[in-house]
């Protein structure tokens, strides 16, 4: 049995202006130690797809339909104290902006150990403390103990989310999501934190659902692929199949549109337009507007097809 | 030199010293820019790489006069524009525009577009209305945006439309220096591809001076014709782009080329981890600035600060083990 598994998926967010369909019907699912990357454009669903995961989906938005089975079990169906157990415990997220996620009037120490505090009733402060320093010596801190009483502020964004990586890792989550956990970071600085975080989820077995709008970050830590577009999953399957054989237009030009260090080309590829508002979505396939293989048959959504072993929503992919 | 290029701006031994508060009663001097020297030639643009820290942007700041240069000189058409205030610069301010990071932020949320490009236009020339209306027009066409466009406000578009505007902000004066500071970092991948592509369209079409900022250094290949890397408030390699890319001198250099993630290379393995992080801008060390962080390093390195070595061919780096592996 698959670690977590998502079946049809749907939340929508019911606004004045009409009801947004941020992620609509989207399936995939993941073992035990495996990494998913999910990639797409902003507003292309992906974060909304993780918050979903955790519960963390606030009024007017709501999971309409689908089910989240966790170990078997649904949450889409469970309670606010009942998903409560299980954030930060069996499922632990990283956020995009180490900045903005540890709180700036608390010591890392203090924050690092209410997080095991929380969640084991019977630990001492004491465990707690040195469980604290051990992550951080983990996640490759130096300094580590004098670390745990300095504030926030006196760290650098690469030590910050070293810290937040640490934290979600503290009580040995059986599924780790990661929202863009290294696109407010300098490339030298990712690369370390990229290593990491494929390292530590191979040691403690981890899964890891990575999000991300960068496909070569993606390519370089996961095993499986889900590109995201407009709310939908386009095209989902094995990491290799996907770079090095893309089928579905819309992720030909992810991979295309990547600046390359040894190509002499000078202008590079784009993938013309924007993408369409989740309010006004066109009639079948949401890409045809922007996709150069689209004529009248794009004009119905396409159905789920199969293809050299990955799913994928195109009419024209062979 | 070659006769075509000529220079348009050029900077000399720029300091600037931040005084930092560093307990409750002592201060300390914190060097963000250390001796920069560089020229910007007419028609070329010239990306400064680095890390977040290098003091990149702050050289960009002073540049625009936003920052006062503590000591050196910033010549810009035949003027030492180092120490004076956006103010004292008069008439020529209007000649350097700056691209800002994030869109988001750098458009006023309660000006329409047709306000924001227009006012420029009312401040520094004497057209009527109809032709700054065919002026926004026509450079609205260059960039991309829609003629409708004008009547809107910037909360309606997307970060690569508001992207477009700014960039459309600083070029509808014709100046002569754009100074682009990271405009693309903020921006989708599949978005910065478009606004990279414009950029090129518009240098080729305008014969634009740019001198861009940026910590990725997968995209100076795009736009560059000369780039200099940058390394805590020092430049510590400068050549052309095809120079530097085919031969990178550097140790910091060669870092920063392999840590761009790509598709088609595997993860880097464990020694990425050992590539640490840049240091502290305050207390520098004696000898070389990069030291700590340098795979080749010997002792001598932490002995004295090495000097820029021009190695010919206009490529120039810093670094005392030239040549060395």
């Amino acid at each position: 049995m698959a670690l977590l598994e998502v079946n049809n998926l749907k939340t929508h967010f019911f606004t004045r202006n009409g009801v947004v369909k941020s992620v609509d019907g989207i399936s995939f699912s993941i073992e035990k130690g495996e990494i998913l990357g999910i990639v797409g454009e902003s507003g292309a669903g992906k974060s909304i797809t993780g918050f979903s995961m955790l519960g963390l989906i606030d009024s007017p938005g709501k999971i309409v339909e689908g089910e989240i089975l966790f170990d078997g079990v649904d949450l889409a169906q469970k309670s606010e104290e009942y998903l409560q157990k299980i954030r930060g415990n069996e499922i632990a997220m990283i956020f995009q902006d180490p900045q903005t996620s540890l709180n700036p009037v608390i010591s890392i120490g203090e924050q690092l150990m209410e997080a095991i505090l929380y969640h084991n009733k019977k630990a001492s402060k004491k465990e707690a403390y040195k469980a604290s320093v051990d992550i951080l010596k983990l996640v490759g801190l130096p300094a580590a103990e004098k670390r745990m009483s300095s504030y926030p502020h006196q760290l650098s964004g690469g030590m910050k989310q070293r810290i937040v990586i640490a934290m979600a890792l503290l009580n040995n989550p059986k599924l780790l999501i990661a929202d863009e956990p290294t696109t407010a970071l300098d490339v030298t600085i990712q690369a370390q934190i990229l290593y990491l975080m494929k390292k530590l989820s191979k040691d403690f077995e981890s899964s890891l659902i990575l999000i991300t709008h960068d496909i070569a970050v993606v390519s370089q830590l996961c095993d499986k692929i889900a590109v995201m577009y407009a709310g939908r999953i386009v095209e989902y399957g094995k990491k290799e199949d996907i770079i090095f054989n893309p089928k579905h237009p819309y992720t030909k030009g992810l991979i295309e549109c990547l600046p390359k260090l040894d190509d002499n080309k000078e202008r590079l590829y784009q993938i013309p337009g924007i993408m369409p508002s989740l309010l006004g979505l066109p009639k079948g396939c949401y890409f045809k507007d922007r996709c150069e293989y689209a004529d009248g048959e794009c004009d119905v959504y396409p159905p789920e097809q199969e293809i050299d072993g990955r799913r994928i929503f195109c009419h024209k992919a062979k | 030199m070659s006769q075509s290029e000529v220079k348009l701006l050029e900077v000399r031994d720029v300091e600037k010293i931040f005084s930092v508060k560093v307990g409750s009663f002592e201060k300390k001097d914190l060097h963000a820019l250390n001796k920069v020297s560089f020229d910007v030639f007419k028609g070329k643009t010239l990306s400064l790489v680095g890390e977040s820290g290098c003091g990149k942007t702050t050289i960009g700041k002073v540049i625009l006069g936003l920052y006062e240069a503590t000591n050196g000189s910033v010549v810009f058409q035949d003027k030492d524009i180092a120490k004076l205030s956006p103010a004292q610069r008069g008439i020529s301010q209007k000649d350097i525009q700056m691209i800002f990071q994030d869109p988001y932020s750098s458009l006023n949320p309660r000006k329409k577009i047709k306000t924001i490009l227009e006012q420029p236009l009312k401040i520094h020339t004497k057209m009527k209305k109809k032709e700054r209306l065919a002026t926004m027009l026509s450079l609205c066409d260059d960039v991309g945006i829609d003629h409708t466009y004008l009547e809107r406000y910037p909360h309606q578009f997307s970060g690569g439309q508001r992207q477009r505007i700014a960039i459309a902000r600083a070029m509808i004066l014709k100046p002569e220096l754009i100074l682009a500071d990271e405009p693309i970092s903020a921006l989708d991948v599949s978005i910065q591809a478009q606004i990279l592509n414009l950029m090129m369209d518009l240098k080729d079409k305008y014969k634009l001076t740019t001198l861009f900022i940026t910590h990725d250094i997968s995209v100076v290949k795009h736009l560059s014709d000369y780039v200099a890397v940058m390394y805590l408030g020092e430049i510590v390699e400068y050549a052309s782009k095809d120079e530097l890319f085919k031969n990178p001198k550097h140790p910091y250099t060669e870092m920063l080329f392999s840590t761009v993630p790509d598709i088609r290379t595997p993860l880097a393995t464990e020694s990425v981890l050992k590539t640490g992080e840049i240091q502290s801008p305050i207390d520098l060390p004696q000898g070389c600035f990069f030291a700590n962080r340098c795979p080749y390093k010997v002792d001598a390195c932490e002995q004295s600060h090495p000097e820029l070595v021009d190695l010919g061919n206009k490529h120039l780096a810093r670094c005392p083990r030239i040549g060395e592996f």
